[in-house]
């Protein structure tokens, strides 16, 4: 499977094993623009699997009112993660806090929103955007962002019987690019959990989503050219994020490289190094580095110059692990 | 309605003395909350803005419940996190009130939508089901926000059995309805969505009642949302935060008190029924023994003490992440060092 049958498999599974799951949003009932949603209606049913007005708060307010009525099951599409914006109050100020501000007399635990996120190579402004560090600083809800097809499935299936809001980014470039063995049956992967990708000892890499195939080739250039060791680790879930399991690759390793998309300043990448430095100060044997888009809107022609790339990245481990053995 | 007005009043006036900390009066629109819950089934859910505090005390909240949210101790349902007036009732399908205005308008069509789908699943099943409609407040300075147009298109095209309930009591705050719409009020934006739509007397309880009756009617048979618009005088100030004679003036309150309090109304109604035949001392009998009951609820309220510390960092999520079981004990250990500071 590539991602977006994986995405279409997973829903299949939702809408199957529960009876009160919706799927809607633009453009879904016909499969979607990036077919996510393919042959859903025509086994579902136009009640269960429908379009929308072109109008993403309606979109979210329709979810939680839908999820706040026994327990149903939302999901929910922003067509871009860039069109996610005119939603943000809902989210913000009624998804997030829904079951705080009623003192848990009431949820919208079932509601799940899905939208594609990241760069795409020709997408500029508003194609291309990684708005995950704006909902991470949201308590109350949990954004995912899966790297892969089997990953995406388990993540995607967990995140919509997690009795949380969740904001589940898909990243575009991987919809036909990305191609897996994915499991047929039903399965999950844990949410708040990270995941190892690959073991090493000299240097942790940290990312998310489709950022870690430009991370494993800068792994892999590591290796081949300086033979470097590096620890490769899927953060999976952004909030709440596995603190433990960074901490303990750094811990080990002494050295820790953040890498994703979005612009570097305020981006996810600063929540992780401030808390790996309050976690691990005496491990670190060098100062973590951010590789992350620049501080400047998605351009369309610069794409190739912007994004935090396998060398930029390369160039960053390098560094990381120079400066620790000069220091020694 | 005697009630309200007396639960409003003295409210108010414990949050000029201080005892809370903040309190809004539905004073001039009384009849709206309790003439639209009286046309409502216990199945229905409501999702109001926060000065329909009515339908709730019609629902059954107690004046010991609604005391306990305004000074947020341990019997509060919302477990103090919450403004006054800020409430909600799961048992009386009152969904909990939140400050963002216009945000409830689309939630309430995924309400109504569930409702309708409940209601088609158990047909299918053959079983006996309850109909039910969701129904909507706001007032007209809601109306002007993204998620009234959001929401109003949103429930015509999935053909949704919701009630649209407009209070036009002809201010948000400062802002007369001159700055508020150019149209024919909130009404005239019906046909434009495709919607049927009603506009009543806001001061009078059984035309605002008779709507609800028949839009309810409407909204079931029909599968479709209809917006009322009841229209209203907010004789009361903004909130206690607003001095409401600073951009209007004292006569014009004046006028709509005396001319079409809709307290009066009914009052008047009952006086002249042949059934009733109620006299100024009967209401008075009525208002004394309200005030005794919303001064007993309220020190009986403000003697209890605040929520747990724990309820601070539960129902944020479901569980309780690593990351803020963390924040708690850092928290409980700070306050263990410095007791008497907190």
């Amino acid at each position: 499977m590539n991602l977006f049958t994986a995405i279409n498999n997973a829903l299949f599974i939702a809408l199957e094993t529960d009876p009160s799951s919706i799927v809607f949003g633009q453009d879904v009932a016909f499969g979607g623009v990036f077919r996510c949603t393919q042959n859903l209606q025509e086994e579902f049913g136009p009640d269960r699997v429908f379009n929308t007005p072109l109008n993403e708060s309606s979109i979210a307010g329709l979810a939680i009112g839908y999820a706040s009525m026994s327990g149903g099951t939302a999901i929910g599409e922003m067509q871009f993660a860039d069109y996610m914006f005119p939603a943000f109050d809902q989210i913000v100020n009624e998804m997030s806090k829904f079951r705080y501000r009623s003192g848990n007399q009431w949820n919208c635990g079932g509601v799940t929103l899905r939208s594609p996120c990241g760069a795409v190579g020709h997408g500029g402004h508003y194609h291309s955007q990684s708005p995950e560090a704006f909902l991470t600083h949201c308590p109350g809800i949990v954004v995912v962002m899966p790297r892969g097809p089997k990953a995406a499935k388990g993540l995607l299936l967990s995140s919509i019987r997690s009795k949380d809001p969740v904001i589940f980014l898909e990243p575009k470039a991987l919809y036909r690019a990305a191609v897996e063995d994915v499991p047929v049956e039903d399965y999950e992967v844990e949410l708040g959990k990270a995941e190892v990708m690959r073991e090493g000892s000299d240097v942790t890499v940290l990312g998310w989503g489709g950022h870690l195939r430009v991370l494993e080739q800068a792994c892999d250039l590591s290796k081949e050219n300086d033979g470097i060791s590096c620890e490769l680790i899927d953060l999976q879930t952004l909030t709440p994020w596995d603190i433990e399991c960074v901490t303990n690759s750094v811990n080990k390793t002494g050295k820790l490289i953040v890498s994703h998309e979005a612009p570097v300043t305020s981006g996810f990448g600063a929540e992780v190094v401030a808390t790996v430095q309050a976690e691990c100060f005496y491990s670190l044997e060098s100062p973590i580095q951010r590789v992350c888009g620049l501080d400047t809107p998605f351009p369309l022609v610069f794409e190739k110059y912007y994004i935090p790339d396998k060398l930029k990245n390369y160039e960053a481990i390098k560094t990381v692990v120079e400066s620790a053995n000069n220091n020694n | 309605m005697i009630r309200l007005r007396e639960m409003d009043t003295i409210f108010q006036n414990s949050q000029r003395q201080g005892r809370f900390s903040f309190y809004m009066t539905c004073r001039g629109e009384e009849a709206i909350p309790f003439g639209a819950a009286t046309a409502l089934e216990s199945q229905d859910v409501v999702l109001a803005q926060y000065r329909e505090q009515g339908v709730l005390m019609w629902r059954g909240f107690s004046l010991q419940q609604f005391s306990d949210q305004c000074y947020s101790n341990e019997s509060d349902l919302g477990k103090g996190r919450q403004m006054p007036v800020h409430y909600g009732s799961r048992a009386l399908n009152y969904q909990t009130i939140s400050s963002c205005l216009g945000t409830q308008i689309p939630q309430a069509v995924g309400v109504a939508y569930s409702l309708k789908l409940s209601a088609a699943n158990a047909t299918d099943d053959g079983r006996e089901t309850k109909k039910a409609v969701s129904l909507c407040f706001f007032g007209e300075g809601c109306s002007s926000t993204n998620d009234f147009h959001s929401g109003l298109n949103l429930s015509a095209t999935l053909k949704c059995p919701v009630i649209f309930f407009c209070r036009n009591n002809g201010y948000a705050i400062s802002t007369s309805v001159k700055e508020q719409y150019a149209g024919d009020g909130v009404i005239s934006r019906a046909p434009g969505y495709g919607m049927a739509a009603i506009r009543v007397d806001g001061n009078d309880v059984f035309a605002v009642h008779a709507a609800v009756r028949e839009a309810r009617i409407y909204a079931l048979e029909n599968n479709a949302p209809i917006l009322i618009e009841a229209m209203s005088y907010r004789c009361g100030h903004h909130s206690t935060s607003d001095d409401s004679f600073r951009y209007r003036s004292v006569e014009e309150v004046q006028h709509f008190a005396n001319e079409s309090d809709p307290l009066i109304r009914l009052q008047n109604f009952l006086k002249h029924h042949k059934y009733d035949n109620m006299t100024d001392d009967d209401f008075r009998i009525m208002v004394e023994d309200e005030k005794k009951a919303i001064l007993y609820a309220m020190r009986k309220a403000e003697r209890k003490p605040k929520p747990s510390l724990e309820d601070l960092f539960t129902d944020v999520y479901n569980e309780m992440p690593p990351s803020l079981k963390a924040q708690q004990n850092q928290l409980n250990e700070h306050i263990a060092k410095y007791p008497d500071s907190y």
